[in-house]
């Protein structure tokens, strides 16, 4: 029985009505209907979880270790210039480590504020206009990042 | 024999213990008003009473319209989780020097779950969410028992914590995932879940936990331990939830 099927009687009938849609959350019935998804097996919201802690284990030692080179050693901020970025792109390994951070680091942020959008907001359009700027965000800065690791031209004027 | 005359004289040669005490109450009654309010009452009270015995002062004294549900009045029945200064705890069971009686101590409804009146909420959901989780035993055997269904300790152990909830809900109505919508399951039908799912008696734990596997199931929980904090059963009710998590990836319980 949902609030909605209680029924008060006598005087409190009609008052009942509209004091329950006026200030109060609409009850939260569990009753499940055709619009309500199916159970999926083997479900996105475990992989979602999962991918939390794996890409969070290998951003320990990326991010970290990108701190520490960028940041501390050989002089710290002082030295990053264009030579620099151009000197550590040259080499595969930096590519590759620079293009798994770059993917991880969005696909774990955007997923962290899907869950954020998710538990916040409560309306459906503002759900739907929040997700839609986070995933149009996502998807350009991964794509710009992507091209700009794999075409950077080291002689450029 | 002697020890009521020894109470009594104890009693009076010391000090008045009563203090006063203002219990700041979450009031509505959606037949006369749409927003709730808050009230104050001012009591007499015993630090060593509990929240429960001011609430039943006023009902019985001050103002009889005053509604919240309480039953055994000793933890066990589980009906009058309420947020005693911010925090769900059993009415029954929290002292009031316990709750900083020196200010008012408020007193509002658990969150998540609509205010029908005063303290009382529309508990429903919360109990959907209990039986979507099948929380009876269910066996392969069609045969009527004919003897015990025996269990050696350390499998009765395996899920000893779980099978001491009470239902009072103070967990479920304190996380933050079920206030958004309460579409999630909640940390009570999870423990509830618990409970069987790793009873080696029981035959239906792949059920259940294809059913907490749900978008609203246990991967909704964000470890925020808001639960853990509220049992008043003291149920390390995270860590179930944890359990589950970890029987879902590795099909192992
Ligand atoms: C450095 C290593 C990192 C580790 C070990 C890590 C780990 C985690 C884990 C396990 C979660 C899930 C929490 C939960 O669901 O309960 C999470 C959430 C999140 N992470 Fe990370 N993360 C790391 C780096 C980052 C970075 C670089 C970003 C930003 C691009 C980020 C953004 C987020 C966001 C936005 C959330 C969601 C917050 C929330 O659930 O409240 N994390 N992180
Ligand atoms: S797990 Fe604890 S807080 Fe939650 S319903 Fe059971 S007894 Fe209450
Ligand atoms: S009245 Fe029964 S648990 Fe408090």
């Amino acid at each position: 029985m949902s609030t909605s099927e209680i029924n008060l009687t006598g005087s409190s009938a009609d008052a009942a009505e509209d004091a329950y849609t006026l200030s109060l959350d609409a009850p939260r019935s569990r009753t499940r209907t055709k619009k309500t998804p199916r159970s999926t097996r083997g479900n996105f919201e475990m992989a979602a979880w999962l991918f939390m802690r794996l890409s969070g284990i290998v951003l320990v030692v990326l991010v970290l270790g990108h701190l520490l080179i960028q940041l501390v050693l050989d002089g710290g901020v002082s030295k990053i210039g264009f030579a620099f970025v151009a000197g550590r792109w040259a080499s595969p390994f930096w590519q590759v480590w620079d293009l798994a951070m770059l993917w991880l680091a969005m696909l774990h942020g955007a997923n962290g504020l899907r869950t954020v959008i998710n538990d916040y907001a409560e309306r459906v359009n503002t759900r739907l206009w929040l997700k839609g700027l986070l995933y149009t965000a996502t998807v350009f800065t991964i794509l710009l990042g992507t091209l700009v690791i794999f075409t950077f031209d080291p002689n450029i004027r | 024999m002697a020890t009521p005359v020894l109470d009594k004289a104890e009693a009076a040669s010391a000090a008045s213990p009563y203090i006063t005490v203002t219990l700041r109450i979450r009031r509505f009654n959606p037949e006369v008003a749409a927003e709730p309010h808050w009230e104050d009452f001012q009591l007499e009270m015993d630090p060593k009473e509990r929240v429960l015995d001011g609430l039943n002062k006023i009902k019985w004294d001050l103002d009889g319209t005053l509604t919240y549900r309480r039953s055994c009045a000793h933890g066990i029945c589980g009906s009058d989780a309420m947020r005693i200064n911010g925090k769900n705890r059993l009415a029954c069971k929290t002292l009031i020097k316990d709750v900083n009686p020196g200010k008012p101590i408020t007193v509002e409804p658990i969150k998540g779950l609509t205010a029908l009146k005063d303290l009382v909420v529309d508990m429903e959901p919360f109990f959907q969410a209990y039986r979507d989780v099948m929380p009876f035993l269910i066996t392969n055997d069609t045969n009527e028992p004919t003897r015990e269904r025996l269990q050696s300790p350390e499998d009765r152990e395996r899920f000893d914590d779980t099978t001491k909830c009470i239902l009072c809900a103070a967990c479920t109505s304190s996380c933050p995932v079920f206030w958004n919508d309460g579409q999630y399951f909640g940390p009570a039908a999870i423990v509830n879940a618990h409970r069987f799912i790793f009873d080696s008696r029981d035959d239906a734990g792949e059920q259940r936990l294809e059913i907490l596997n749900d978008r609203d199931g246990v991967w909704r929980c964000r470890t925020t331990f808001n639960c853990t904090d509220a049992c008043p059963r003291g149920i390390e009710v995270t860590k179930a939830i944890q359990e589950v998590k970890r029987a879902l990836i590795t099909r192992r319980f």
